[in-house]
């Protein structure tokens, strides 16, 4: 390919979609390459959905400044790109008196970080707050709140290619070359060039740097383990509610999140290993997960489980550690043009924007930035016919019959959101590509109603044969073919 | 769109249009059922093998066959069926409820003095039991599956682990035998099997798929897609035995693995659930809301369609009483019980002519079987001993989409693999009735003769 981008972005999660979007108000050409057939696949997809106060990291931190930052400047993000948001603000759970002084040295941190809105809570307030949980006090982050992760990315994503940026899925990078100051960069869907690289891949930031010689970083993965609960389970808590961190571990324990459509999560757990690709589960922390989480919030029962799932950190703390390091932005001395994210974790989502800033400017030492006109910040979301009046879902229907016609039961989404979310806009056809975007397969049937409605019209309608249907992409092939 | 209705049911599977048969019988005036699907039928339509109707028909129907019954009768009766109508919720009004239902019209409302609700079950999930290990493709519920093969023309896998011995699970061991793919195990964590004894046999056993008990899948392996799952026997507390993990490769996993009462319509109108998911009725089937009525799966989960169906009735003719003010009648929670499940003893034959599968003992020197609580057992036995014959049901393609089948009359067990094999190439065109031929030639020694058991 004869065309050399000013930047090429290696990773389409959440940090690489913000950059794309960030650097699309320039002038600059910019692809984003991607090695799987979506955004969010990673570790982006497989988290809590909370936008984290600032309180966490240590005073003076890039996380620490950039979550604060990011914080304050989230709810805007989401108002422009359509993406659901909510200010429930979040509770940290005390269930003894070193719990309590802990909380205290949190909020001094948060007042150092620039966080406002927090306080303690005894156990008449917090009962006040979130009747269902246990504890003996706590404290209260106002400022704390849940987004939807998957549609961040794509939102992100698809203002970014409204702005120009290129994007080409399924190219995983293999090999990286410099050649006259250019960067080749091979993968499987050809050679791309660029004069700049943002290796935002996350739990293969690592690898990617050294590939280009920059090999003195190590990723650590760190798994979290999720329970996902049934709606039903719903009015049980609408807040965020945390253990207070105990130092030492990987995250920051094992906690209960509503997330935006009205499940709770619990997770995530925290335990190194060896392979940044192993999302499995185990019998011993899925236990533990249930018992903490009961300790929090004792009214949870085990029928309520819809569903288990995993995350991956992409750490640098190592395993005797543990804790947070700080991110690691850069633009690498031994390779001038190699701007390197290393160690993106929490609170990577919250920071983002920050990040992606930072990242111009870094940019704007060599490059002059010069501002397109015709930017536009703004981008629609698809139609989320459940929440929707009777009014406006009349008016749908009248203006697409398929609006009437109910595929996904449990989350009641029609067919022709399904339909936009088969057609979306990167070309990804798999399963997962809709349950993202359509919310369909996610719930408590786990797609025991939809899932053959789904095949069914991606074989008539979109010509694909089953043995093309693939759940999370290319390798993930769901049949063997046709019965006959 | 608002429309008045004497008696609304919802769901149009067996108890649904039972019940709404049987509300027209009762003397109703307007009697509508809302179906979700573009289909009338509910689950039977996918449900293609035999055994259905014993009870209430007296003989061995398809699913098929079971669901165009029950539609004409419904429909004969002057009951109407609208599908494509997903009921959204049911508001209670002065004069009885309010429910409103999507469709490609809009939302619709619908007045009516009396509910029937008729909504079925859902399946049990991975979610649901929490296996262990990655999420690959690959992991299908045994309903799920059972559409995919039978409706929709796709293969979910050519090695194939199936957990649970639920009836579901048992049918699509044998079918997916039949299609060619090898079934390596079922794994059940009881002691016993919880399908019926004439399915371990008919299903399983002559088969030679190998049935595993105090046993589970205690991992799922494969990244993206299934590679293999790990078999652990249990303890007698039913804790996985980590000594005796051994992994199977396969590229499917089944689950037949539990059904929960489908009530989230019912939930909206106020009635109260069990803790699994059931509805508390009285003997009358009626919930804690007056004027709603409860049966079939949504109820209770039952063994049999014909049992579904006959609660339905019930539940029809209750809720016409109901809005006239009349007395109700009771329904005989004892009668659905008397099916033997599980393994077949040993040395016996599982008798198939009626739903009480008694267990036929024959014995060499006196010439005589014993165990069948009538005669019809004996003659079984004695058939099953000299010449078992088996109604094969099966698919042939038709029209781009699949048919269901099944022989005109049985054949010989030892041509059921042949037969299904020699429909490989089969393809009707045009219009089809069930009871159709589509098919005849010799298999083996036999003379087949294959009919449509659903319309086209």
């Amino acid at each position: 390919m004869d065309r050399t981008y000013d930047v090429i972005i290696i990773g389409a999660g959440a940090v690489g979609c913000a950059i794309a979007r960030e650097l699309s108000r320039y002038t600059l050409s910019v692809l984003v390459l991607e090695k799987e057939c979506d955004v969010a696949y990673g570790t982006s997809g497989r988290m809590s959905g909370v936008v984290h106060a600032g309180f966490n990291n240590k005073t003076g931190s890039m996380m620490a400044k950039m979550c604060v930052e990011g914080s304050r400047g989230f709810e805007q993000i989401c108002r422009e790109l359509d993406i659901p948001y909510r200010k429930t603000g979040k509770v940290l759970v005390a269930f003894d008196e070193n719990d309590l002084k802990a909380l205290e040295k949190i909020i001094g941190t948060g007042k150092a970080n620039g966080c406002e809105g927090l306080r303690l809570l005894d156990e008449k307030q917090i009962r006040a707050i979130a009747p269902g949980l246990g504890g003996i006090g706590g404290m209260f982050s106002e400022n704390t709140a849940i987004f939807d992760p998957f549609e961040f990315c794509i939102a992100h994503a698809e203002n970014a290619m409204d702005n120009g940026v290129d994007f080409s899925f399924d190219s995983e990078v293999t090999a990286i070359s410099r050649d006259n100051g250019i960067f080749c960069v091979s993968t499987p869907k050809g050679t791309f060039r660029s004069r700049y690289i943002v290796n935002s891949a996350g739990l293969y930031c690592d690898r990617i740097s050294a590939m280009l010689g920059v090999d003195k970083y190590k990723i650590y993965p760190c798994r979290g383990q999720y329970y996902i609960l049934d709606k039903v389970a719903k009015d049980l808590l609408d807040i965020p509610a945390y253990p207070v961190p105990r130092p030492g571990i990987g995250g920051l324990g094992v906690h209960l999140t509503p997330t935006i459509d009205g499940n709770i999560i619990i997770g995530p757990s925290a335990e190194y290993q060896d392979d940044p690709d192993d999302y499995s589960t185990t019998r011993e922390i899925m236990d533990k997960l249930f018992s903490e989480a009961k300790a929090l919030l004792p009214a949870i029962e085990r029928k309520y489980i819809i569903g288990n799932y995993c995350g991956i950190r992409p750490k640098q703390a190592p395993p005797g550690e543990g804790g947070f390091r700080d991110f690691t932005i850069k633009e690498e001395e031994t390779c001038p043009g190699l701007i390197n994210l290393i160690g993106i974790e929490s609170p990577g989502f919250t920071a983002s924007a920050p990040i992606a800033r930072m990242v111009r400017d870094i940019l704007g030492q060599h490059v002059k930035l010069e501002r397109k006109k015709d930017f536009n910040p703004i981008r629609k979301g698809h139609v989320r016919f459940r929440d929707l009046s009777e009014a406006e879902q009349k008016k749908l229907i009248e203006k697409d019959p398929e609006y009437g016609e109910i595929i996904c039961r449990c989350q009641n989404v029609t067919k022709r959101e399904i339909r936009d979310a088969i057609e979306n806009r990167f070309g990804a056809r798999s399963i997962s590509a809709i349950k993202y975007r359509a919310w369909a397969t996610t719930g408590r049937c786990n797609g025991g109603y939809c899932l053959a409605k789904i095949v069914d019209m991606l074989i008539k309608d979109y010509d694909m044969k089953p043995e093309e249907i693939t759940y999370r992409g290319a390798g993930s092939e769901l049949f063997s073919g046709k019965v006959k | 769109m608002k429309r008045d209705c004497d008696v609304l049911v919802i769901g149009a599977g067996p108890g649904g249009l039972a019940a709404a048969c049987q509300a027209k019988k009762e003397g109703a005036g307007s009697v509508i059922v809302l179906e979700r699907d573009a289909k009338a039928g509910g689950i039977l339509n996918q449900c293609i093998h035999d055994g259905f109707g014993l009870i209430r028909y007296k003989k061995a129907l398809t699913g098929p066959e079971y669901a165009r019954k029950a539609i004409s009768e419904a429909q004969d009766a002057g009951a109407e069926i609208l599908t494509s109508r997903h009921v959204s919720r049911i508001d209670r009004k002065e004069k009885g409820f309010l429910v409103s239902a999507y469709s490609r019209d809009g939302i619709e409302e619908y007045q009516t003095r009396a509910i029937v609700i008729a909504t079925g079950c859902r399946e049990r999930t991975r979610g649901n039991i929490s296996i262990p290990g990655s999420r690959p493709a690959g992991v299908f519920t045994a309903g799920v599956a059972q559409n995919l093969v039978n409706i929709r023309n796709v293969m979910i896998g050519k090695r194939v682990v199936i957990l649970g011995s639920g009836d579901i699970g048992l049918i699509m061991a044998r079918r997916l035998t039949l299609e060619g793919s090898k079934v390596l195990a079922i794994a059940e964590i009881m002691k016993e099997p919880t399908g019926l004894a004439r399915n371990i046999e008919q299903c399983v056993y002559e088969f030679g798929i190998p049935i595993y008990v105090r046993t589970t899948v205690s991992r799922i392996i494969g990244k993206r897609k299934l590679e293999a799952v790990e078999l652990s026997d249990l303890d007698e507390k039913g804790n996985v035995r980590p000594e005796t993990a051994r992994i199977i490769e396969c590229d499917a996993l089944v689950l037949s693995v539990g059904l929960i009462p489908e009530n989230e319509v019912a939930q909206t109108a106020g009635v109260l659930l069990q803790p699994n998911n059931s509805v508390d009725t009285d003997k009358y089937l009626q919930t804690n809301i007056k004027g709603i009525f409860s049966c079939g799966n949504s109820r209770h989960v039952m063994d049999l369609a014909d049992y579904v169906s006959e609660q339905g009735e019930l539940a029809g003719l209750n809720a016409v009483r109901y809005a006239k003010g009349q007395e109700m009648e009771s329904w005989d929670e004892e009668k659905t019980n008397c099916m033997k499940k599980g393994f077949p003893e040993k040395g016996t034959t599982t008798c198939t002519i009626c739903p009480n599968g008694c267990q036929v003992r024959w014995d060499e020197k006196t010439g005589t079987y014993s165990g069948n609580k009538c005669p019809r057992g004996a003659k079984f036995a004695e058939q099953e001993r000299t010449s078992p014959m088996r109604t094969v049901t099966t698919t042939v393609r038709c029209n781009g989409t699949l048919l269901p089948v099944k022989t005109a009359s049985p054949v010989s067990r030892t041509v059921v693999r042949d037969v299904v094999a020699s429909l490989k190439d089969v393809d009707v065109k045009g219009h089809v009735k069930a009871g159709d031929e589509v098919f005849r030639g010799s298999v083996g020694k036999s003379d087949v003769s294959m009919v449509a058991t659903s319309d086209f």
